[in-house]
């Protein structure tokens, strides 16, 4: 397989949102709550790159998606902000045009790949009448044509064409994770958001699912967001990472830049705490408990837990502003964060496996 | 040194299927490791979904019957039907610790109840005084108090605190081992690490065994002394952990080891899938191979003919 290089003028914005809010309004027996699951967030998301979205459970990551895929429901409302795609010459904002037009938009410009794939297949259905089902009104072809594509899409993934008569329960979870991969990136979208992909899946199988994307993104040079808590999976995957912390991202930048010099303590404690085969030496769990949406902290809201926490940051919430190349942090102390494990990353950078064992063996 | 915990060629069928087509599965094959008593360890077992390491944690917790085969817990076996006091014998030598803390605990229930019931029916107690002191001493010993969890509901605390409360509860009765099914696997990246550090301090500070079971290789180096690895219902390798990650031998952990995802070539997104070949050789050697000693102190399945060969 032949990788694309990237020219550097090819690189356009496809995504672009500005303040983006989105809360969870409930109100049960005259108790009214308000979950601020994604507070006011700005990103762009550009042409034929990965996007890693990381966090813990109920840092909203998932509401941020939803958003992108304009999937919101209520209880779940869009407060504010604005947010906006655009597919060559089409813009398209689609929290103000109509229901149709974000319609004709899904699956063949953006396609959603979803963390459970047993339950985005229907179980009782063959998944060929899935792949009708979802693909055939956006692909606009015959019949004939229409299978002949998707079987030669199957077999561009290394898929067997007998999967599209098997029933979903017939099917092992990775090969059911790349079922619903395909299924995803048969209309060749150019903006897939994979939530979870891996999640529930072995390593082994993590890995052939991860290199399914990896291909696909190259090969159709489509924008991803990838979402996961595994920063080991965004080391690999990922051209930017965003960080995310109770509803707003905290930080952005090129993989490289967040794992080697992070710049929000959170990060460097996230890469800090990942654990390395050749490596022993005691890891750093971080103390407390993740913030509550409902009442998050006043200030920062990483400053409850946070090491470098001073008087400012519980008063004041700090902006994501600009700390290097295509980098972004919110931090009031930002100059001040160090990796916490340059020992290690220096270690790992000799590759000698034998060296570590001295040390761990303490 | 007696053993505190002794598996012997343990073996599980489950029929699968109806009267037509009815199915034999072997989860778990002619397994076997003991654990020693006074020599606390985190002994892990490491498997994909369907190795078989759950159905083996269940039936050393006595929750699964066993097809054939002795699991000893101190002098219970497990194996035979129980009386009463034999059963809380042995629930004293063992406690589990679930997957989802969440799952584990009824969301109606306050959960220093379930500390107050393990105190009062496993340690024994009766004396309001002496159980809240076991609830707190058991509290401590993670990091957390009888005060902060008193009258708290699972939904209350965090995934993390909650399974620290699921641990000082197995810790109660003062077990000597803990079998630990998954324990990080559904807990926050920020607070997974404190939960194995804390398996760690257990082993170092109060002596415990921990049956740590796992499909994350890497959080197994950092924790164990020593490994198993199960494929597909049969040990391939066991020893040391130092020395069986670092230098695999048999083909399927060498497999799992390479699909570890490593950070070193952080950003250049060169990722390739899993070498199939080593699954393939590896399912080779297993269905005809035996179980052999090794120099350094590790048992690794290799094929029979090449076993004649070397003798």
């Amino acid at each position: 397989m032949e990788t694309p290089v990237v020219v550097e003028q090819d690189v356009r914005d496809v995504l672009k949102i500005e303040g983006l809010k989105a809360y969870y309004h409930t109100n049960y027996f005259g108790v009214q709550r308000e979950v601020r699951a994604v507070d006011d967030i700005s990103l762009t998301i550009r042409s034929n790159e990965v996007y890693g979205i990381a966090g813990e459970s109920s840092s909203g990551k998932t509401t941020l998606v939803k958003t992108f895929a304009a999937a919101i429901k209520p209880p779940l409302r869009i407060m504010g902000g604005t947010m906006e795609y655009t597919f060559g010459d089409t813009v398209i904002r689609p929290y103000e045009t109509s229901k149709a037009a974000v319609d004709a938009i899904r699956w063949k410009h953006l396609s959603y790949i979803m963390q459970g794939s047993m339950s985005v297949l229907n179980p009782v259905r063959r998944i060929k009448k899935s792949f009708e089902d979802f693909a055939f009104r956006h692909m606009g072809l015959d019949t004939v044509r229409f299978w002949e594509a998707v079987h030669a899409h199957l077999k561009h993934l290394y898929l067997p064409p007998e999967v599209l008569v098997a029933y979903p329960h017939e099917l092992s979870g990775g090969m059911r994770q790349r079922v619903t991969i395909a299924l995803a990136t048969v209309c060749h979208p150019e903006f897939i958001i994979a939530d979870e992909p891996t999640t529930a899946l072995d390593v082994v199988v993590q890995k052939d699912v991860l290199s399914t994307i990896n291909q696909i993104r190259k090969e159709l040079r489509s924008s991803v967001v990838f979402v996961t808590h595994d920063m080991s999976v965004h080391a690999n995957l990922a051209d930017r990472i965003g960080i995310m912390y109770a509803g707003r991202i905290v930080e952005e930048g090129p993989t490289k830049q967040i794992f080697e010099n992070p710049k929000h303590p959170y990060t460097a404690h996230l890469v800090a705490s990942l654990p390395q085969i050749g490596d022993k030496q005691r890891k750093p769990g971080l103390e407390g408990k993740p913030p509550n949406l409902s009442d998050p902290p006043t200030g920062c809201r990483f400053h409850p837990r946070c090491p470098l926490a001073v008087d400012k940051c519980r008063h004041e919430a700090p902006p994501l502003v600009t700390v290097g190349h295509d980098h972004r942090s919110a931090c009031w102390r930002s100059d001040e964060v160090r990796p916490l494990n340059t020992a290690s990353v220096a270690r790992h950078a000799g590759d000698t496996g034998t060296t570590q064992s001295g040390a761990a063996s303490t | 040194m007696s053993a505190i915990l002794e598996v012997g060629n343990v073996n599980k069928e489950f029929t699968m299927g109806g009267i037509f087509s009815r199915k034999k599965v072997r989860a778990v094959i002619d397994a076997s490791f003991s654990i020693l008593d006074g020599e606390p360890e985190v002994f892990t077992i490491v498997g994909e979904s369907g190795s078989g390491k759950t159905t083996l944690a269940r039936m050393i917790l006595g929750l699964e019957t066993v097809s054939s085969g002795t699991i000893r817990v101190g002098d219970v076996d497990v194996t035979r039907k129980q009386t009463k006091k034999d059963k809380l014998t042995f629930m004293r030598h063992i406690q589990p610790v679930f997957q989802n803390p969440f799952e584990a605990f009824n969301p109606l229930k306050e959960v220093d109840r379930y500390l107050e019931s393990t105190a009062r029916v496993m340690a024994g107690l009766e004396d309001r005084q002496a159980i809240e002191a076991a609830m707190d001493d058991a509290l401590q010993k993670v990091g957390l108090s009888l005060a902060e969890i008193r009258g708290r509901f699972s939904h209350e605390l965090s995934g993390g605190q909650l399974q620290r409360v699921a641990i000082a509860r197995a810790l109660i009765p003062e077990p000597a081992i803990l079998v630990a099914d998954e324990p990080v696997s559904m807990v926050d990246a920020s607070l997974r690490m404190s939960i194995v550090n804390l398996l760690r301090d257990l082993r170092d500070q109060f002596g415990v065994t921990v049956l740590y079971i796992t499909h994350d290789l890497a959080t197994a180096y950092y924790v164990s002394d020593r490994i198993m690895i199960m494929q597909k219902g049969k040990v391939v390798e066991m020893g040391p952990a130092q020395i069986v990650l670092e230098n695999p031998e048999h083909p399927y952990t060498r497999l799992l080891k390479e699909s570890v995802l490593s950070v070193r070539n952080i950003g250049e997104s060169e990722i390739q899938p899993a070498d199939h070949r080593l699954a393939e050789e590896a399912e080779r050697i297993s269905d005809a191979g035996v179980l052999t000693q090794r120099e350094d102190g590790r048992f690794v399945r290799i094929h029979t003919a090449s076993l004649e060969v070397q003798q």
